[in-house]
């Protein structure tokens, strides 16, 4: 924007054409504008059309205790099939705050956008975010926005965080699996990675893959309603299923042992991973869940769990066992054992 | 794994659990009790495929398959990645592109050519050499260079690229030439003196260089050294296959090529492909291997009528020998002498996170297939060394 026209705010933003400039993030009227005309009009909530500081809310009810959780989304490609960074940054802190049991309340959002991104981006991303809020119920009641300037970003990161209610006398951790314990898997697994990665390297496959971001806290809930005595939750992002495990399996010190039989993977994912190499167990999700829980529950969890949309395909993938390595194992589809490990580094595709 | 729907129709048939037990029985009443077989895997795809299935389960106790040195970025030299790291760091206009294994490879000084990447040199990973081309195209300032590893299956599209560049006439993109030959390095696994190693009855014979270059180059191996050779698919259900035909040639006392992996391979190859590669390159006198040292006729180079598109040539590169570290295996189980749990640093001081040695960067390296999938089986001395530190 020239500098006639930051003299005369009254002309809204140039969503077409327009772009972020350094003076967006510089303190004066052209910051105050692009806030008021692309952020608090999509994220509408009483809290910050107050315009303050901070968020003024209520305290949580008597015995609840505070979760509070945070995370910083990167994403290249900015926009993916099933979502984009602004979708992933609400369903992103919602899980992590989901996971550990409570009921996702707020969140804020601190956006670093790099100079030049178009502001047509940047409105997308936003309404996106406002979309994800409202649908989860969620609402995004602080922010902040710097700029950087061009090359000094990857057009915008975003890191929300969140604040849950977690009710008096539900604890769940990652330090809670016994031996004996029956390990479940919400559905599908590597979808949001694959997607990721076919749009980013344009390996123009066939079948489209769509990334499984989405907000987990209802099927959280209907979950802990079923099955009371859930033990740990976690949420299989970066690193996949098997990094999940092998925490679960350290922080509680035990062992795991799946079968890869039971394991869903859609088969664009599959076939992606199979031509460039990868393992589906280590590739990322944005909407699954594992959850470790007592044996004489899990029937009913799974009952409750394949009734939310979330979880059509939840499945038994496995249980803990006594091992004083902490490793996890898998029973091979082909009948054979091996080790699912820690991941070492980055997934790189193989070379023949 | 479940993959849904009538899915990966191509794959599945060939990891069917129900079939596995069944050849598994038959390979059981198939060996002779009162003697036991070694067959060396020359692949690294094989290797992975053997551990991540988990097929030595399936097989008898009786039949050990010892990794041999068909893992690309296992035999590459220190020296020629160090090249390449001094070539990134000190020219700046360059973009020097690689496979991503090739980016963790551990080279001098603590060094890879992640860590120079760290450092500030241009370095990018390429799902396909036809990447590079297209980023020379679009970046006429820059000194794109290719650097192509990998065994026949790698080569015809590195010739494919080289001769695009010249028909295009795109002179600021260029390769540096690592490619290795499959037969002269399995010879000389065979070649090597009496006591060093396992005897080995037979050989699981690469599958997709094979789809190139064909069976025929292992003939006369075969007849010369007395040595059984089964082309592979590398499915664990060819794995198996491929072994029961072993045991059966070492049964019956012959030793000849065979073809499990009949869908994919022939005697001939692939001729278009052995063409393209004859027309941009030839072979070195000699070259360095990893563990296997210095080999005649081994690797290829490019021709003199290519060479404004050979990087070794453009920018004057010299390969420096650089000797491996006095801790690591590597070079005795690259040749099939030794096994991971034999090397004082596997999964102590040497681990996926911090590789030492070559073997253990690829996820088709013996020792990181031994640590990825096979820990468990090992004394509990290397458990566990990683553990919370790879978030």
């Amino acid at each position: 924007m020239s500098g006639l026209e930051r003299t005369r705010p009254h002309r809204r933003l140039d969503l077409k054409h327009g772009r972020v400039e350094m003076a967006h993030g510089a303190g004066g009227r052209a910051m105050a504008q692009l806030i008021r005309e692309l952020f608090t009009g999509a994220l509408d909530n009483p809290y910050l059309a107050r315009g303050d500081d901070g968020a003024v809310l209520p305290a949580p009810a008597a015995g609840e205790r505070l979760v509070i959780s945070t995370d910083a989304h990167v994403v290249s490609p900015l926009f993916f099939p099933g979502g984009d960074i602004g979708s992933l940054a609400v369903h992103g802190t919602i899980n992590d705050i989901a996971v550990m049991g409570a009921r996702p309340l707020y969140l804020s959002a601190a956006f670093i956008l790099e100079e030049g991104l178009p502001l047509q981006d940047l409105a997308r991303i936003v309404g996106s975010m406002a979309e994800a809020s409202r649908r989860a119920g969620v609402p995004v009641v602080t922010g902040d926005t710097k700029v950087v300037e061009q090359g000094k970003g990857d057009g915008v990161f975003i890191t929300t965080t969140g604040v849950g209610a977690l009710p008096a006398g539900r604890d769940l951790g990652g330090a809670l699996a016994r031996p004996g314990d029956a390990v479940v898997l919400s559905g599908s697994v590597g979808d949001h990675g694959m997607a990721i990665m076919a749009q980013r390297e344009s390996l123009g496959f066939e079948a489209e893959i769509v990334s499984d971001s989405a907000a987990l806290h209802e099927l959280v809930e209907w979950m802990l309603a079923a099955a009371p005595g859930l033990r740990v939750l976690r949420d299989p992002t970066r690193g996949g299923l098997a990094t999940t495990l092998n925490e679960i399996a350290h922080q509680s010190g035990v062992g795991i042992a799946i079968e890869e039989t039971a394991i869903p993977v859609n088969k664009p994912v599959a076939a992606a991973c199979e031509l460039l190499g990868l393992d589906p167990l280590y590739v990322a999700n944005e909407g699954k869940l594992v959850s470790v829980c007592p044996p004489d529950q899990v029937e009913a969890l799974l009952v409750a769990m394949r009734k939310h949309p979330l979880g059509a395909r939840a499945a038994r993938i496995g249980s803990v066992t006594e091992d004083s390595n902490h490793f996890v194992h898998c029973l091979t589809a082909f009948g054979g054992r091996r080790m699912v490990d820690w991941l070492a580094g980055d997934q790189l595709p193989r070379i023949c | 794994m479940n993959t849904h729907e009538n899915s990966m129709n191509y794959v599945q048939p060939f990891r069917d659990g129900a079939l596995a037990r069944k050849l598994a029985t038959a390979i059981a009443a198939e060996v002779d009790p009162s003697r036991a077989y070694a067959f060396m895997e020359f692949c690294g795809g094989h290797t992975h495929a053997l551990s991540r299935f988990g097929v030595m389960d399936l097989l008898p106790e009786t039949v050990r398959m010892i990794h041999g040195p068909g893992c690309p970025v296992c035999v590459l030299p220190i020296g020629r990645i160090d090249m390449a790291i001094r070539l990134a760091r000190e020219r700046p206009q360059v973009v020097l592109c690689s496979y991503g294994d090739c980016l963790r490879v551990p080279a001098s000084g603590g060094m890879s050519l992640l860590k120079a990447r760290a450092a500030g040199a241009d370095i990018r990973m390429v799902y396909s050499p036809a990447d590079a081309l297209q980023l020379a195209q679009a970046s006429p300032d820059r000194e794109v260079v290719f650097f192509a590893i990998g065994f026949e299956t790698t080569t015809p599209p590195t010739a494919l690229l080289i001769r695009a560049a010249r028909d295009a006439g795109v002179p600021n993109f260029s390769v540096i030439c690592n490619h290795v030959l499959t037969p002269p390095a399995i010879a000389a696994i065979v070649d090597r003196p009496a006591g060093n190693g396992p005897v080995l009855d037979g050989f699981v014979g690469p599958g997709h260089v094979s789809t190139v270059i064909g069976t025929r180059p292992y003939e006369a191996f075969a007849h010369q050294h007395r040595k059984p050779v089964v082309i592979s698919g590398f499915e664990p259900l060819d794995l198996m296959q491929a072994v029961r035909m072993l045991i059966r040639q070492v049964n019956d006392g012959r030793a000849e090529v065979e073809n499990e992996f009949t869908r994919a391979v022939t005697r001939d190859g692939n001729l278009k492909a052995r063409a393209v590669m004859d027309e941009v390159f030839e072979r070195r006198t000699s070259f360095e291997w990893r563990g296997l040292g210095p080999l005649p006729a081994s690797a290829l180079k490019i021709r003199e009528a290519f060479s404004a598109w050979d990087a070794e040539r453009k920018f004057d590169l010299v390969c420096e020998t650089v000797a491996d570290s006095k801790a690591c295996e590597c070079g005795a189980i690259l040749r099939g002498e030794k096994s991971p749990r034999d090397c004082r640093i596997f999964g102590t001081v040497c681990t996926p996170e911090n590789p030492i040695g070559s073997c253990m960067v690829s996820s088709e390296g013996a020792c990181a297939a031994y640590y990825t999938y096979g820990r468990f089986r090992e004394p509990s001395s290397a458990a566990d060394a990683t553990a919370g530190t790879s978030r």
